[in-house]
This record gives C-alpha cells, sequence and structure tokens, in this order.
C-alpha cells in the first residue's frame, strides 16, 4: 500500500490540498467520495481499506460495523445506483465498487485482514512476509496432522481432525488479537502463518470428508 | 384496444422528454416458459394475455418467410410441424454441440451439419439459424406484449439469467437482447431477482436459501436479507439441470419400452421432440396423480405406455439427488450451517415435483415456502430491478461470480485469479512472466470453472499479448488483470509492466458470435436500427448535458458571489440555451452548447479553486468565511 505522492508533497498537516471536481470543476478534498458541491460521484482516493470503510485499523473489527459501513457505502457507490448516468459515471463507480468490495472481503475474513495488517504495520520488519514457514514445531505438527488426515478411516476421524483444527484456529486468532494489540509484529508474523497452514488443513479435511460421503 | 392507436411506428415515436422517461421491464426468460413484468411507484404488475395467462412458452415456429410465432400458438405446433418449431433453446445458449443433450442418440434439434466449431446453427423451416437469433425473437415478442399493454414503447429492461450462467450464455443473452431491440440495463441472477420480490413483498429477514429449478438449468443461492439490503453469500448450480432432463429420462424410459415390442430404430429429431412433449405431459400430470397412460405415435404405429409416480421417482431421484448434494456445498461454501437458515423459498416450475419438495425440505430442515408464483417470481423480481435502476430504489442487490475464473499456465493448469463467490464488481490483478529467453508474445487464456485442469473447464476467451522486448527469461513482469462488472461480465488485460505494452480484450466467447456477425444480424433483423442508435445518442447526449447544468447551478449556490453581474449573466444565459436545446432533438447542437457552457464557465472554476486552495491552507471551512452571513450554508461535509 503506497501512500499518495501529492499527500507527501503538501507541506500542511491535516488538510491536503485540493483537487478538481472532474464535473462542476470545484475543490475537492482527496477523501471525498463525491463532490461537496455538485454532488457528482468522484474518482478513487487512495486510501488503505480500513480507511476505505472509515473503520480503524484493528485486528479486533467488529463485523457488524464493518457489514454496516459496507452496506452503507455500497448503497451510495454500487454501479445499480448509476445506471441511467452519464458513462463517467458508470465508469467511477464500478471502480469504487469494486475497490470497495475489495476492501470488504480483505477484512472481512481473519485471515486477510491478519496478513493485510502485517503488511501494513510489519511491512518493513519483515520484508519477507508471512510465507515462510520458520517455526520447526509448526513443520512437525504440520506433518503429523496430514499424516492423521492420511490414516483417517471413519468418518468420526476426520470430524475429530477437524474438531482440533476449528479449536487451534480460534486460539489463532485469540493470539493474533493479542500480539497485534501489543504491536509484537513478529509473533502476529508467526501466527498469521499458522492460521494460513490451518485454513489449508480445514479445506482438506473438507475435501476428504465430501469424498467419505460420496463413497458411502 | 384503444391503446393500440398510441404506438407509434418506430422513428416516428416522439422522443421521450425528461420526467416521461419510458418504463423498463423485467423479463424472466426461461427455458420453457417467460414472463414479463413492470413496476411503477413499487407496485409489480406481471403483463398477462387476455386470458389471464402470464407464461409466455419458450416455444417459436418458423414460417417459410422467416417470420416467426412465439408462445402457445407455436407450441401447438410441436406435433403437427416438429421440423418448423424450435423449444428450450436458452440450452443452446453459448453452447457446443457437446454440451447438448440427446435422446437414443437423437437430439431435439436439427442442427447444421458441418458446423463444428463456434456458435451452434439450427435448421429451422429451411432457415439457418443461431440460438442468439432464436432467444431474440422471443425477447421480440415480450417486448411487442409489453409495449401494447403499456401504449408505449419499449426499450429498455432488466433480463434474468441463471446464477450458474456461465460468461459465454451472459454475452450470448445480451446479444439477443439487443437484436430485439433491448437495451439489457442489468442481467440478474433469477434466485437473486427472486429473493429481491419474495423478500419485499414478504418482508423476510435473515439468511435464506433460494432453490431454482427451473426447465434447463438448476441454481441454488443462499442470501443475507436484512434493511433492503439483499446480500448473495454463495451460489451455486448446473446449467444443464432441469424439468427438461426429467422429460428425458420419461421419454427414454417410454422409448425403451417402444423399441422392446417394435424393435429398435432410430429416431428423427422431430419425433425425438414429440416424444419429449409425451414425456412432459406425463410429469407434469404426475404431481397430481398416482399414475396415467400415454401414447407415442410415429411410422403409423402407436404404443401405450404406463407410468406411476414411484416409477417417475425412480427414473428422477438421481436428477434430484444431484441438486441436493449441490446445496450442500453452497452451505459450506457460504460458511453457515442448515440451522442458520431461516427458510427456503422454491423457485421454478419443476419444484412442483412432489420428490424435489420432499428432498429439498429434507436437506435445509424446513418446510419451502411455496407461497409464492414460483413461475412469476423470477420476473417480478426483474421488473423490481429494473425500476430501482431508472427511478431509484433504496434497496440494494450485491451479488456473486458463481464460478472461478482463472488463467492457463505452464502444463495446462488453471491459476484462479477470481475464486466463485467472489462480491461483483470485482477486479483481481495476478503477475506472471516469461518461460523462455527473448520470449516475445505471451499466451493469454482466460478459463471458467472449478478443476485443476484447462480442458475440464470451460474455455472462454484466448488472446495473445505481443511486442514483449526482448529479455531474459523471468524477468518479464507481466500483468494480467480479470474485471467482472456488475452483469457478471469478464473483461481481461495484460500488460507488461516494464515498458507498458498493453492488450485488452473483451471477452468473446468461443461459442459466441463475432462482432461481424453481430453487427450483420443486427442490420438484417432491425430496419430500424438507426432510428435505435439515433434516439439512444440522443439520449446520451441529454443525459451529459443535464450532469453538466446540474454541477454549474451546484456551483453558483454554492460559489455565485465571487461573480460580478455581467459574469453571473452570461453563465445564465449559456445555461438557458443549453436547456433550450435538451428540449429539442439535435444532439450536434446540444453537445456542442454543453460544451460552450463548460468553456464560458471556465474563469469561475478557476476562481473556485483558489478559494478552495485558500481555505484548504488556512485550515478553515466554508462557514468561516465572509460570506457565511449572506445565507445558513450548506456545510460542505468533510468526508462522505
Amino acid at each position: 500500500m503506497q501512500a499518495d505522492p501529492t499527500e507527501t508533497l503538501t507541506p500542511f498537516t491535516g488538510h491536503a490540498c485540493p483537487q478538481e471536481c472532474w464535473s462542476c470543476k470545484g475543490p475537492v478534498a482527496l477523501e471525498d467520495l463525491f463532490c461537496p458541491t455538485c454532488s457528482t460521484i468522484q474518482p478513487l482516493g487512495q486510501v488503505d481499506h480500513f480507511k476505505r470503510l472509515d473503520l480503524e485499523a484493528t485486528f479486533d473489527l467488529d463485523v457488524n460495523d464493518l457489514d454496516r459501513r459496507y452496506f452503507e457505502l455500497q448503497g451510495k457507490l454500487h454501479p445499480d445506483r448509476f445506471a441511467t448516468k452519464t458513462s463517467q459515471e458508470r465508469t467511477l463507480s464500478m471502480q469504487q465498487a469494486t475497490s470497495l468490495n475489495d476492501a470488504y472481503e480483505t477484512l472481512k475474513d481473519s485471515l486477510k485482514r491478519a496478513d493485510y495488517l502485517v503488511h501494513m504495520m510489519g511491512q518493513n520488519v519483515l520484508p519477507e512476509g508471512c510465507q515462510l514457514i520458520s517455526a520447526p514445531d509448526l513443520l512437525e505438527e504440520a506433518m503429523e496432522l496430514r499424516e492423521a488426515l492420511a490414516m483417517a478411516e471413519t468418518a468420526d476421524d476426520i470430524d475429530a481432525i477437524a474438531a482440533r483444527a476449528a479449536g487451534d484456529i480460534d486460539d489463532c486468532e485469540i493470539g493474533l488479537s493479542k500480539a497485534f494489540a501489543g504491536e509484537d509484529i513478529e509473533g502476529a508474523c508467526a501466527l498469521t502463518t499458522r492460521l494460513k497452514y490451518l485454513r489449508k488443513l480445514t479445506d482438506e479435511v473438507r475435501q476428504q470428508r465430501a469424498k467419505m460421503t460420496a463413497m458411502s | 384496444m384503444a391503446d393500440l392507436l398510441q404506438i407509434h411506428e418506430p422513428g416516428a415515436t416522439p422522443l421521450p422528454h425528461d420526467g416521461e422517461e419510458a418504463i423498463a421491464v423485467g423479463i424472466d426468460l426461461g427455458t420453457t416458459n417467460c414472463v414479463v413484468a413492470i413496476s411503477s411507484e413499487g407496485k409489480p404488475e406481471v403483463l398477462r394475455d387476455e386470458d389471464g395467462e402470464a407464461l409466455v412458452p419458450s416455444v417459436v415456429a418458423y414460417a417459410p418467410d422467416g417470420s416467426a410465432v412465439v408462445g402457445g400458438m407455436a407450441k401447438m405446433l410441436i406435433l403437427d410441424r416438429p421440423e418448423a418449431v424450435v423449444s428450450s433453446i436458452k440450452r443452446l445458449m453459448g453452447r457446443g454441440l457437446d454440451d447438448v443433450k440427446s435422446l437414443t442418440g437423437t437430439l431435439p434439434y436439427d442442427v447444421e451439419p458441418g458446423e463444428t466449431e463456434g456458435m451452434v446453427r439450427l435448421n429451422v423451416a429451411g432457415h439457418r439459424l443461431t440460438p442468439v437469433e432464436i432467444s431474440g425473437d422471443i425477447l421480440a415478442a415480450l417486448k411487442e406484449r409489453a409495449e401494447l399493454h403499456l401504449g408505449a414503447k419499449v426499450d429498455r429492461a432488466v433480463v434474468t439469467v441463471p446464477a450458474y450462467f456461465d460468461d459465454a450464455a451472459r454475452t450470448a443473452t445480451k446479444d439477443a437482447a439487443r437484436l430485439a431491440g433491448l437495451e439489457v440495463l442489468r442481467l440478474v441472477n433469477e434466485p437473486t431477482a427472486a429473493a429481491l420480490a419474495y423478500g419485499l413483498d414478504e418482508g423476510a429477514e435473515g439468511i435464506y436459501a433460494v432453490y431454482d429449478l427451473g426447465g434447463g438449468t438448476f441454481d441454488v443461492s443462499i442470501l443475507k436479507m436484512q434493511k433492503g439490503v439483499f446480500q448473495v453469500l454463495a451460489t451455486g448450480g448446473d446449467a444443464a439441470l432441469g424439468g427438461d432432463d426429467f422429460d428425458h429420462a420419461i421419454a427414454e424410459h417410454f422409448l425403451a419400452e417402444r423399441a422392446a415390442s417394435q424393435g429398435a430404430k432410430v429416431i428423427t429429431s422431430s419425433e425425438a421432440k414429440a416424444a419429449l412433449m409425451t414425456a412432459r405431459l406425463a410429469k407434469e400430470c404426475l404431481t397430481d396423480q398416482p399414475d396415467g397412460e400415454w401414447m407415442i405415435s410415429f411410422d403409423d404405429i402407436m404404443t401405450k405406455h404406463a407410468l406411476d409416480r414411484e416409477t417417475f421417482e425412480g427414473l428422477s431421484r438421481p436428477l434430484v439427488e444431484h441438486t441436493v448434494r449441490i446445496c450442500h456445498d453452497v452451505i459450506a461454501d457460504a460458511g453457515i450451517t442448515p440451522d442458520d437458515i431461516q427458510g427456503v423459498v422454491l423457485v421454478g416450475g419443476s419444484t412442483r415435483v412432489p420428490l424435489v419438495r420432499q428432498l429439498v425440505a429434507a436437506e435445509f430442515r424446513h418446510e419451502p415456502l411455496a407461497d409464492i408464483n414460483p413461475d412469476e417470481v423470477v420476473a417480478v423480481g426483474a421488473a423490481r430491478q429494473a425500476e430501482a435502476l431508472t427511478v431509484g430504489s433504496d434497496t440494494l442487490l450485491l451479488d456473486v461470480t458463481p464460478l472461478s475464473l482463472g488463467i492457463e499456465t505452464m502444463g495446462q493448469m488453471v491459476e484462479k485469479i477470481i475464486p466463485r463467490n467472489t462480491p461483483i464488481p470485482v477486479a483481481k490483478r495476478q503477475e506472471f512472466t516469461t518461460f523462455q529467453d527473448g520470449q516475445s508474445a505471451m499466451s493469454i487464456h482466460a478459463v471458467q470453472g472449478e478443476r485443476e485442469m484447462v480442458d475440464q473447464n470451460r474455455s472462454l476467451a484466448q488472446f495473445a499479448l505481443r511486442g514483449i522486448p526482448p529479455m531474459t527469461a523471468g524477468a518479464a513482469r507481466i500483468e494480467v488483470t480479470f474485471a467482472v462488472d456488475a452483469d457478471g461480465l469478464l473483461t481481461v488485460s495484460a500488460r507488461e509492466a516494464t515498458t507498458g505494452v498493453e492488450s485488452q480484450i473483451e471477452v468473446k466467447p468461443s461459442y459466441g458470435l463475432s462482432d461481424e456477425e453481430m453487427r450483420d444480424m443486427l442490420y438484417d433483423s432491425m430496419k430500424h436500427a438507426k432510428d435505435d442508435m439515433e434516439r439512444r445518442l440522443l439520449a446520451e447526449a441529454r443525459v451529459e448535458a443535464e450532469r453538466s447544468l446540474n454541477a454549474v447551478v451546484a456551483a453558483l449556490r454554492v460559489d455565485g458571489d465571487l461573480l460580478t453581474a455581467d459574469e453571473r449573466a452570461a453563465i445564465d444565459a449559456a445555461l438557458q440555451t443549453v436547456t433550450d436545446a435538451m428540449a429539442g432533438t439535435d444532439r450536434d447542437i446540444i453537445n456542442g452548447l454543453a460544451e460552450d457552457l463548460e468553456v464560458a464557465t471556465r474563469p469561475f472554476a478557476e476562481k473556485r479553486m483558489d478559494r478552495g486552495i485558500r481555505e484548504a491552507l488556512s485550515g478553515h471551512s466554508v462557514e468561516d468565511f465572509e460570506d457565511a452571513d449572506e445565507e445558513p450554508a450548506v456545510k460542505a461535509e468533510e468526508s462522505a
């Protein structure tokens, strides 16, 4: 996520230099979705996902808050609101709604949200991101569970693995909440990696379970 | 029928002025039946014929001169003149021949021989027709029904498509509407339209499932409905499974009985049509009756076939169980359990089959809601959405992509770019690189589906990005962007990031029509194509001019004090000339004057920007300025 270059050029705090509204040519602030003068939809501002939804950048997001903000904004920006407008307005609406969907999808999911936050906060601390499984105990755990899954013979065996994974996911999310709150970026990064792996495992468990149901 | 007198010949029709915009209709273009509805001031109405019948059979009969008859009349001709009649054409939309189901090896369509690639062409009454043209004829008939009813020209519509329709089938549907002279305001997914109608009329809140089993397609969607927001959580289905397949199962059964007594024989496509028609009557009868007897007659030999409900259910059970498995997966995709679901809404004529109701109730652990008309609810939702798009509304539809979209990578593997059930509109970018030193072009192959290998998915389009400068393998950075719009249609673009070489296509599906074909068809089928084009351009000019007017008026309201009396008078005069021109029908004049207005207001715009910058620098807002005492200033909100 890059900062808007025009923002860094403005030496004044709090008040960025206004842009020109493409429709009425009046002044518009960078974060304005609609022109304050003529109410026309504006091009995308360069803001992060949290700011786009007007939410505090935190892992402990209230999902109901997120939904409420998302519906509110989509109610103003969605292409369905611009079906009879000019082609320029339709294009802008499509871009705005697309970015809003992207922000919503990212923040709604705890894994994507954690990943995004780590990148937002720690991109200079850990440039390699969260791709590496560096913790040896996690690697061992992964092997062990995969093996158990491969050996599972009954639906109950698989359900037991699923239950264990679900519990681990809950623990992981609690841990992430603490790590982000304490600005423990390394800890958050390790937990995000673990969550990524647990999700993958859950998918595999689900597929295995479906296969077993189909065969019976 | 005094209304008829109100209809003008196209071209002679007075153009709609502001405030008297023509109504947009909602159309359910079904495999077996179609329905057209309108909605005005929040009140939807299904348009019926003089007998009160809303369903228009999706059957077209062609006369030797090529003129088409659509609906009940055409349906009656199936048994007498099967070679001149086409039904279930929706099953061929955006499809190749491999996708079409045969009856004991014979297709119920007379397919033009020698065509293996591109869009299927059918032989009907000596004419060579594509599914798009035939669907276009059906849509033209529905448009006519609406025009008769309204006594006015109708040229905009919301058309529904199965949620599980792929990109090719969606594009084909849009093309068919164009041939019929209809601008598609939005393609809306059928279960979503049904949920909209149901939710608004019944005030439903919470998580609902819509189980939509039509004549040729099956969809199931899970939606969250709250305070006017209809959010699709997940959708799934089978674009080639519907009541038609029940008919096929019965017809196969009857023909096997017939072969046992009369000896096996290869049947013709006309005989296949007749056998399917008989099977369909049997199926419908067994909804209420425990058993019955039907006759099949060709080659002057009549055979009798008894069928009871139990046998029918034995024949159809595998199909219904298949839909239930899909429901199971969609519930999991939505991230919910069956206990979270408040109710399941049944849509589509095939949900009248008792076995369907029974198995659906068991899967969702709820007696399905059947207090709506399963045949009409989709059209009602489409009409509601047409009104929302043209007049405005507080309700909001948030839909998703039904199928994953991906790109072919080395070894014919698919790399998914947009996973299924992603909210639309959506755009995703992925970076690829070259495989060989000095590679100057890259083939981009877009596919749709859930499988891992390219040939197991539907191929959507293929194009090449050329002009990549010579680099070592792996050095080029090719950014491929997939964008899906609110109609669910895909655009793919590719760009080499280090040099900016670019290539973009709107996906023209492999089974679609080329641009030239489409142009020729438009030319052939619409004698008034030019008039329609003119109307559209004029409408666009007016919308654009109106935007300019509104912008200037809004600016005058806020910053009018910046102008001298003379400057103000000049702008007012320019505004008036544009307003006057908009009442006329010359779009060049409207466009020209709108441009003049932009030029005339340039100095004013500069003054306004100066003021805006001054305010931003001093950290003051509008109220703090000298004009604050002139009027209770409209507060310029900090952000939305």
